[in-house]
């Protein structure tokens, strides 16, 4: 299983693999608010860890629709489900290069990204744990909303409508996080329901997204 | 060989796109043997194919197989543009647990190629890495579809040795092709099980 995690970086970082895809629209995004809401550090301090985050979960949604599709038509994902590792395995090593490969790299950038929307200087700590802790759940959904859609010839759409609304509850208690941490307000709820949902997504999610991924293979 | 394995498929029915393509096959394939699948474009010899591989289920009948012995080669070949010949084997044996490369390199003539990127073969060579992926996965029954397409002479002659020698081996292969191989096997024209089409009394299945 470690065989396909590596070979999925691998093929992330290759030429064509999409690996600045999310990293480039966080950016993106986050240096484009100043410019629309306007200089003012106060607007711009209250309303940065919604924003951070709502760039994070859609900078996530740009690459969902290759986690699976690309292996549907070059053949792989048949091989795959015919191959000795159970597809409950490959769909957590497809969320977990997924992960690495998008989530982590926006948890690294985000402390920077904050400066430019003056996100208050004791936010970026919880900025940085939601994040880490938040990012795993939205590459695990991901994951099986793309196990949903793989059979689908342009599914993205879909995909995303799909997906948009699983992804809310991180989104809230995500922000929440870094509003009450940058407020000085206690965080440990909003953080603790946050890993609830992480862990929650990746003990059952993989044997749904593997369950919709042998009905699409028919 | 490991064990002694057999398949054995007893009145087997399958569908595609929830419509019976065929029913009633029989046969049984066992060590060293291989059988070739005749009929026509879209008799169901894929579909026969890929619920025999255990992709799909079968709507009657058994099929009776040890686990995992089963190597499954379809129409794709299952390669990324943008690994080398080396990488995107060695990827294959690890998944399957083997090691060693370099006997499939050889036996398909693909030493030369090893370091280029999939995306700059040519369909037959891609079509022979495809081929090779059988050799990595050190499991006894191949079954594949249309393995010779975009072949030429001198790369089906090597694919003819490639099946012999795992028949010699003890290996088995189930193999649905239009052309012939050059080596002994069996012959299974699928046509005569050929699903009848059902009768209006069913049209509401299809809304169920």
């Amino acid at each position: 299983m470690i065989a396909l995690l590596l070979r999925d970086l691998n093929l992330a970082v290759r030429a064509g693999g999409g690996f600045g895809l999310g990293l480039a629209f966080f950016l993106i995004v986050t240096v484009l608010v100043p410019f629309g809401v306007g200089p003012e550090g106060a607007i711009l301090s209250t309303i940065a860890p919604g924003i951070l985050w709502v760039g994070a979960l859609l900078a996530c949604l740009l690459s969902l629709d290759r986690i699976f599709a690309l292996d549907f038509e070059d053949g792989s994902l048949d091989l795959l489900a015919t191959a000795p590792i159970p597809l409950e395995g490959v769909v957590a090593m497809k969320a977990a290069a997924h992960w690495f490969t998008t989530g982590l790299p926006l948890t690294l950038a985000a402390p920077v990204l904050g400066l430019l929307l003056n996100l208050d200087g004791a936010g970026y700590g919880w900025l940085v744990a939601s994040l880490a802790l938040g990012t795993p759940a939205l590459s695990m959904i991901g994951t099986f909303g793309a196990a949903l859609t793989v059979g689908l010839k342009r599914g993205g759409l879909l995909l995303s409508l799909l997906v948009l609304p699983l992804y809310v509850p991180t989104l809230i208690f995500g922000a929440e996080t870094v509003k009450r941490g940058a407020d000085g307000m206690a965080t440990g709820t909003a953080l603790m329901m946050l890993g609830a949902i992480t862990l929650a997504a990746s003990a059952l999610l993989p044997f749904a997204a593997a369950a919709a991924i042998r009905i699409n293979l028919r | 060989m490991r064990y002694p394995m057999e398949m054995i498929v007893s009145d087997l029915a399958c569908a595609r796109g929830g419509v019976p393509v065929l029913e009633g096959v029989s046969f049984t394939l066992a060590a060293g043997q291989a059988l070739l699948l005749r009929g026509p474009n879209g008799i169901g010899k894929t579909t026969l194919l890929r619920t025999l591989a255990g992709l799909q289920p079968a709507l009657a009948g058994q099929v009776s197989v040890p686990p995992e012995t089963m190597a499954y080669a379809a129409h794709a070949d299952g390669l990324k543009a943008t690994l080398t010949v080396t990488e995107n084997l060695q990827f294959w044996a690890r998944i399957f647990g083997q090691r060693g490369i370099d006997r499939a390199l050889e036996d398909f003539n693909l030493t030369d190629l090893a370091g280029r990127a999939a995306q700059n073969l040519s369909a037959g060579q891609k079509r022979r890495l495809g081929l090779a992926r059988l050799l990595v996965t050190g499991r006894p029954i191949w079954v594949l579809d249309e393995p010779t397409v975009s072949l030429d002479v001198a790369s089906v002659a090597l694919f003819g040795a490639a099946v012999r020698r795992h028949l010699d081996g003890g290996g088995a292969a189930l193999i649905a092709t239009h052309i012939d191989l050059g080596f002994p096997a069996g012959q299974l024209d699928v046509t005569p099980f050929r699903a009848q089409p059902r009768g209006l009394d069913h049209f509401d299945e299809a809304f169920a």
